[in-house]
């Protein structure tokens, strides 16, 4: 199996992102909330702080290195809610059809009618804002492109012979869905999924800059850059680190959507002599 | 005479189409199938034929129970296989199996050869490692492949070796009964006579019975015991296949019979149609129809029956009054 170069600089801009937030009490050089010092408030990098400082005189770099645990669970577990709503609502009405299809696909309609954001900013406002609202919003809104490309994928594999041989060798639904469409659509749900990872990110950006996502002090690349925006002129680092930090991990997560999606495509897979 | 296993009575299959109106309005019902009655006896070839659309496929998946019949009962050893108390799909597959006719789509791309043999295999209650590998090797060796090439995926074969593949997996449960949907039609003709004969040494190694459907005649004649000819749903000439490609006596059959290539066309002035013997005398009766003209799918067929003209050879024809 060759994977190409984007595979691999997706996979190292994750790797990046996920060592930095799995490491961060131990490499960074100070504490992300604790250590404000208004003495050192809008300093550029230098050999002490490497990213600057902020408003409040905090490590820009320390804090980028724990806002990577936010963004990175806020990637990984609303994905998850998503490609499992997405994928059992999604195989289940293009396997059975009928009124159970008909259903699914009003509420996915309805669902891609309603702006995602706004959707999350009403389910955070109904939870309040943290980290567990958050997870909740961003999972519950964004599982309706998984399930219809689920739906349609079922749809055209449900024809395929080896469904159907599948049903004469005496294999019950589920066992079926499990075991022969679900193997066969797991490449572009995976690829649903980290390009996913990329806008979940942005959306945790998002909800945070207008106040609803992660609390002050505690940081969050998109809390950062609200708190960024009165100095941006002033102190430009302390938007761009933040900023740079989002860029890349979501360029991370969809290089490596893409390199997935190649590699696990069985036409592409030789076997191993 | 051997005790039939598979008994197919009066079968009618129809399903609800939208006529396109506005709110559902204008569905009509399509007649697929139309009152189709045979038997299948043990180790007996069976084929179905006729062209697209005409209920042949739609009979097979009737069989197999992936398509609930209208109307009709079909019988597997005396044991009806549909209506209330129709076996379960794990009773079922044990007794009939089904060949495919796309290998490309036949084969999940995601299992290898093994997997796709042992899985219905433990399905079914197999579950000592052993047993499996003896039987998965036993099948492969039947169907002609090594049990090297059981670890590698569908996409690493070609369209014979996959069709092979496709026919170890039907025989794997040891059905009684195979299905084959146009068995050779998707292959290469340099690999067809070799599938062909797979079939044949398979149906008389382990006793098998075949259904099949085709519309390739050189294979049906090639390898069929009886032969049904259908049209519009309905059988319209049944017979051994001597009767049917020796001496057909429905317009539609001999149309059959003469669309057949005949490589000694050049050396026989007389066009095929004319080389075939004339019709048998029919006591004076018509036949239903001469299936020259497109039926009405949505209304049901105009009442004829099924006349035996010789011995084991009948004709449909317009009802005696």
């Amino acid at each position: 199996m060759r994977l190409g170069f984007n595979f691999w600089l997706g996979a190292g801009l994750t790797a990046l992102v996920v060592l930095a937030g799995i490491l961060a009490p131990w490499i960074a050089p100070f504490d992300p909330v604790l250590d404000a010092d208004l003495m050192n408030s809008e300093l550029p990098p230098d050999a002490t702080f490497w990213f600057g400082t902020d408003g409040q005189g905090r490590d820009v770099y320390t804090r980028i290195l724990y806002g990577a645990q936010i963004s990175l669970t806020v990637g990984v577990v609303s994905q998850l809610i998503n490609s499992i709503i997405g994928v059992t609502l999604g195989m289940t009405a293009g396997y059975w059809g009928g009124w159970w299809d008909d259903l699914v696909n009003g509420v996915t309609n309805v669902m891609l009618a309603i702006p995602s954001l706004i959707f999350a900013l009403a389910v955070m406002a109904v939870l309040g804002p943290g980290l567990p609202s958050l997870l909740v919003a961003l999972g519950l809104t964004n599982w309706s492109w998984t399930c219809r490309i689920a739906r349609s994928s079922t749809l055209s594999l449900k024809s395929l012979s080896y469904v159907q041989a599948a049903q004469t060798l005496g294999y019950g639904d589920l066992r079926i869905m499990f075991t022969q469409i679900l193997p066969n659509i797991m490449g572009p749900i995976l690829v649903m999924a980290t390009l996913g990872m990329g806008s979940a990110v942005l959306s945790e950006a998002a909800l945070s800059f207008l106040g609803l996502g992660i609390q002050p002090p505690f940081p969050s690349w998109g809390s950062m850059l609200t708190d960024a925006r009165q100095l941006i002129q002033l102190a430009p680092w302390v938007a761009i680190f933040p900023g740079l930090a989002i860029f890349l991990s979501v360029l991370g997560f969809n290089l490596l959507g893409d390199g997935l999606r190649d590699s696990l495509d069985p036409h592409m897979r030789t076997r191993n002599p | 005479m051997t005790a039939s296993l598979l008994e197919v009575d009066d079968l009618h299959v129809r399903f609800s189409v939208s006529g396109g109106g506005l709110l559902g309005s204008g569905r009509r019902m399509l007649h697929a199938v139309n009152g189709i009655s045979f038997k299948l006896a043990k180790g007996e070839c069976l084929s179905i034929v006729g062209e697209s659309g005409c209920g042949k496929s739609t009979t097979a998946l009737a069989i197999l129970g992936l398509q609930e019949p209208t109307e009709g009962t079909i019988r597997y050893r005396g044991q009806p296989l549909t209506g209330t108390g129709a076996p379960g799909r794990m009773q079922r597959a044990k007794a009939v199996q089904m060949v495919f006719q796309d290998p490309y789509a036949s084969l999940n791309p995601r299992q290898t050869v093994r997997a796709s043999l042992a899985a219905p295999l433990r399905l079914h209650g197999i579950t000592a490692a052993s047993e499996i590998a003896d039987r998965i090797e036993v099948m492969l060796g039947n169907v002609g492949l090594t049990p090297e090439q059981a670890l590698r995926y569908p996409h690493e074969f070609s369209g014979g070796q996959r069709q092979r593949i496709g026919i170890a997996r039907a025989l794997i449960l040891e059905p009684e009964i195979v299905v084959l949907d146009e068995p050779v039609s998707a292959l290469d003709v340099s690999i067809r006579a070799q599938i062909i004969n797979l079939l044949l040494d398979l149906q008389e190694k382990l006793g098998l019975a075949y259904l099949m459907i085709s519309h390739d005649l050189s294979v049906v004649e090639h390898m069929s015991d009886r032969v049904l000819v259908m049209f519009f749903g309905q059988v319209v000439e049944e017979g051994g296949w001597r009767d049917i490609f020796e001496k057909p006596a429905h317009p539609y059959t001999r149309r059959l019979i003469a669309a057949i290539p005949d490589p000694y066309a050049e050396q026989n002035p007389l066009r095929q149609q004319d080389r075939l013997p004339g019709v048998p005398p029919l006591d004076g009766r018509g036949f239903a129809s001469d299936c020259s003209t497109a039926p009405d799918v949505f209304s049901a067929p105009a009442r004829s029956e099924l006349v035996e003209i010789a011995l084991g050879h009948r004709v449909r024809l317009v009802p005696a009054d």
